[in-house]
């Protein structure tokens, strides 16, 4: 069979970061190809460049489809050949029906004028292809997220779809649910249609695929043929495969202290869907100088767990609890929390962490502004000193303490969340994704606050889904899938491939 | 900015050197409200031969705006946080209403009616906060209910009728002046006294801020421009007490909004509760994750609003000497106005009390000066509908540049 997509020497830079270099990525007419790597390995940038997300010009490389150079300036241009993408987030429109969703954009009819039998009838032969037995006129919010998943394939085979590419499809979904989709992909195969898969779950991936593209760091490193039969270990080794280099600073001498915070049987509802345990049944605790840290892929629960620690900021029906230098306390709202010594540093800088529209001086106090302030009257020579302080001790770069933070680059922006919580003066610090997004050097230098402070005695909890990170920094980890705790390793005995075999495994056994 | 190079030294550098030019850029919002306010005064001195800046005249203008602006000092934290408030004209109408049926009909003292009055105004905040703040119905709506709602009960308190007239006392509210202690001949002393006081008084405050500044490494702004302002703010306020101690004085009304500007003034820049409102409307989640009750300070943003709301309702009561069912009609739409040619942003976290009393000056100056010029209601209306549209462009396009 002769490729219907290849994809030769793409190479796609974004300001500071080469995300591709020199991708090649050949799919075969009729199969199902697997892309696996890493979050971060460029899968996603990958399949943005072929959809047209990112224009013609803003890439290097060449595409061919269906043995033709194309140069998508959109992604109607993609669409329109048959190239389409069903997204991890699910692009429905909640309150219309299952028709309305699968014609939009693309509606049967004439001169404006919706032609409804029509659409109805479509819909119910595309709902028959996927498997589908609901009413064409159903709401999609009323349908569970399997059944919205199939919704979006119908919709792609409204648009006569030539190459179905599936981002994470099974990520949200239950067993069940996953095994129908699967099901449904090796039927297209039988009728021709060509898809990429893109997943985490390894299980998944050498049941179905025919050929495996593994991407690492922005290339693709490997390409498998399943023919010849697939040894999962073997994908697991050349997604992490890589060397850790002095990349982190030396852990401290120091021994952990007693057991800082303690947390039992938590468990955490998801807020929309409360019949779903986001958290479900964790216990853990961290000592006092101690850096722990939760390992697990994106969706596994872990940011889900420290929102819902710190001041009940996630989820409902929670239940569990949490004590502190071994006295139970009440974390229910984040006043608390921070009152009990607990502080959180979010992964999403930009919509939780800072007031982008305000100074660093401004942003820096925040978590606690009686410190600055007398009988309620801010004293503005004491802030000016407390954010000078910070700015100078974790170098964060700026023309000054006035400068407003929307327009620091990303590792600064993470220094200045850093600096609100330090002066918060925490005894417990949960950092989420600390490093996402920061260039190497600003990421040495928050790996060196994190170690100070936990020879100062401080606990702290790093949520990372870098595991080279996890593995520099910490001292003892838990790994997190699917709202469990699957693991717990000290660092030193831990590897990429022994958390990531946690991971793929606990899928297997549930 | 030119001076952008990365610098981690122990006290940061001052950065006088900028010129001129380059630091406008930067401020202009913040000169631009004041030069706006002083450009369409001067306009207007000269289009209407003088007139405008009479000593009667000018006292009748800030007895006319008084009620815009103090609810425009409300409505600032209200918009500030995130919210609108399209209920205070309703509001101010039913409060007026309220304290003529229990001062006129009922005959009770005015200071109790008074009392009763603020307390029903904060309560009607608060039920009107409570729906915002705690379960997250878009204050648009609640206040558009809240419009609706409390123009109907003015109607039915009044009973379609005007109430009036009210004793004597309690129309000082907004006709009084404050006696001269000084016992001027010609001149209220005790007027040129004050606004030399007071004048003096900000000279200072704004002196030891700039010197605070200097020594923290801020923004400072050249000197130039500081003594240039300060001199024309200085001028400004013993000129206008001049021309007011010409008349007949300190009206009493401007006594309590300058009390309130100067109270709120404070709050919002130097408190913890100001800095806290400032967070919630910048970015509300990272607010509520740093420890803040974003919840409590929304709903008491909404009591304060309805209270000052029912301030004003009674100095425009007082001022008409009667209530009417018309009273406070569209008079949100002033307020709300004021509050964003002073520089308030739609989005919340941004704007001053001081922006939103010159903003509200703005729109009083065009009313004031368009009608002494006998231009009529509509082409009124059409200009100062222009007028806000194009501060908000200025805004807009301002904050793109930069």
């Amino acid at each position: 069979m002769p490729p219907i997509l290849e994809m030769r020497g793409i190479t796609k830079e974004f300001p500071g970061v080469k995300a591709l270099d020199d991708v090649t990525l050949s799919v075969a007419e009729g199969e199902i190809h697997a892309l696996v790597g890493e979050n971060g390995a460029g899968k996603s940038t990958l399949m943005k460049v072929l959809s047209g997300v990112y224009p013609h010009g803003s890439y290097d490389g060449e595409i061919f489809f269906d043995g033709a150079p194309r140069a998508f300036r959109s992604i109607r241009d993609s669409e329109d050949l048959g190239v389409i993408i069903i997204h991890q987030e699910l692009a429905l429109i909640p309150l219309l029906s299952v028709a309305e969703n699968i014609f939009l954009g693309n509606e049967r009819a004439t001169n404006g004028i919706i032609d409804w039998k029509e659409t109805h009838n479509r819909a119910a032969e595309l709902l028959a292809r996927v498997g589908l037995e609901e009413n064409a006129e159903t709401i999609v919010d009323d349908l569970g997220l399997g059944k919205q998943q199939l919704v979006e394939i119908a919709k792609a085979l409204s648009k006569n779809v030539r190459l179905l590419i599936l981002d994470e499809p099974t990520s949200s979904l239950n067993e069940n649910d996953s095994a129908k989709l699967l099901d449904l992909l090796m039927d297209f195969r039988e009728k021709g249609i060509t898809s990429i898969l893109i997943s985490h779950k390894l299980n998944e991936v050498s049941k179905v695929a025919d050929t495996i593209t593994v991407l690492r760091d922005g290339s693709a490193v490997a390409r498998m043929d399943c023919a010849d039969g697939v040894d999962e270990d073997d994908i697991v080794r050349n997604m992490v495969g890589r060397n850790l280099e002095d990349r982190y600073p030396p852990r401290g001498t120091h021994a952990p202290g007693e057991v800082a915070m303690a947390v039992k049987n938590w468990t955490v509802h998801h807020p929309l869907h409360p019949e779903r345990k986001v958290v479900n049944n964790v216990s853990f605790s961290v000592r006092k100088g101690e850096v722990l840290g939760i390992a697990g892929l994106m969706g596994a629960g872990r940011t889900e767990l420290a929102m819902s620690l710190f001041g009940r900021s996630y989820g409902r029906d929670i239940s569990g609890e949490v004590e502190i230098n071994g006295t139970p306390v009440d974390l229910s709202t984040v006043r608390k929390a921070i009152d009990a010594g607990l502080a959180y540093a979010t992964e999403d800088r930009k919509t939780y962490g800072l007031v982008l529209d305000d100074t660093i001086r401004r942003n820096v106090p925040l978590a606690n502004l009686p410190e600055i302030a007398k009988n309620w009257v801010v004293d503005h020579g004491r802030e000016a000193e407390v954010a000078t302080r910070y700015r100078n001790r974790l170098a964060i770069k700026s023309s000054s303490i006035e400068q407003v933070t929307v327009n620091l680059s990303g590792g600064n922006q993470q220094k200045v969340v850093l600096s609100k919580w330090l002066f918060a003066d925490p005894d417990i610090l949960i950092l989420d994704e600390p490093t996402r997004g920061i260039d190497v050097g600003a990421k040495f230098e928050i790996y060196t606050v994190i170690r100070d402070l936990a020879a100062q005695g401080k606990a702290i909890i790093v949520i990372s889904s870098e595991l080279p990170e996890l593995l520099g920094v910490t001292d003892r980890l838990y790994v997190m899938n699917e709202g469990q705790f699957v693991g717990e390793m000290p660092t030193i005995e831990a590897s990429q491939e022994k958390i990531m075999s946690r991971i793929v495994k606990s899928g297997e056994d549930a | 900015m030119t001076d952008t190079t990365p610098s981690t030294s122990g006290r940061a550098e001052t950065r006088t050197s900028k010129s001129g030019l380059q630091f406008l850029k930067g401020h202009l919002r913040e000169y631009g409200i004041l030069i706006a306010l002083v450009v369409i005064m001067a306009f207007f001195q000269v289009a209407t031969g003088g007139i405008l800046l009479k000593p009667v005249n000018l006292t009748n203008l800030i007895l006319q705006n008084s009620y815009i602006v103090i609810m425009a000092v409300g409505m600032l934290l209200v918009i500030v946080c995130g919210h609108i408030d399209l209920s205070v004209g309703s509001v101010l109408g039913f409060i007026g209403a309220l304290a003529a049926v229990m001062i006129v009909q009922w005959g009770l003292p005015w200071p109790l009616a008074a009392v009763i009055c603020l307390a029903f105004g904060a309560i009607i905040g608060m039920a009107q906060g409570f729906w915002v703040a705690y379960f997250q119905i878009p204050s648009f709506i609640v206040t558009l209910a809240g419009m609706l709602v409390f123009k109907g009960l003015t109607l039915w308190l009044l009973a379609g009728q005007s109430v009036g007239p009210f004793p004597p006392d309690f129309r000082l509210i907004s006709s009084g002046f404050v006696p001269d202690v000084f016992g001027g001949e010609n001149l209220n002393l005790l007027t040129l006294y004050t606004g030399i006081a007071v004048a003096a008084l900000l000279l200072w405050l704004s002196i030891r801020a700039r010197q605070r500044q200097l020594g923290t490494g801020a923004d400072v702004e050249p000197f130039a421009f500081f003594a240039g302002r300060s001199a024309l703010i200085f001028g400004a306020l013993v000129y206008m007490s001049w021309l007011m101690a010409d008349f007949r004085g300190l009206p009493n009304v401007f006594v309590v909004m300058a009390l309130l500007i100067a109270v709120y003034s404070f709050l919002t820049s130097r408190t913890t509760f100001g800095r806290r409102i400032y967070a919630i409307g910048g970015n509300e989640k990272a607010a509520s994750l740093s420890g803040i009750n974003s919840k409590r300070l929304t709903f008491l943003t909404f009591a304060n609003m309805g209270m000052l709301a029912a301030l004003a309702g009674l100095v425009f009561a007082a001022r008409l000497n009667t209530a009417t069912p018309k009273a406070g009609v569209a008079f949100e739409l002033d307020v709300i106005a004021a509050v964003f040619i002073g520089g308030a942003s739609m989005s919340g976290g941004v704007g001053t009390v001081v922006g939103a009393v010159v903003g509200a000056f703005i729109m009083g100056v065009m009313n004031n000066g368009m009608s002494i010029l006998g231009i009529g209601i509509d082409w009124q209306q059409v200009i100062k509908g222009l007028v806000l549209l194009a501060a908000v462009i200025f805004d807009v396009m301002n904050k793109k540049k930069g």
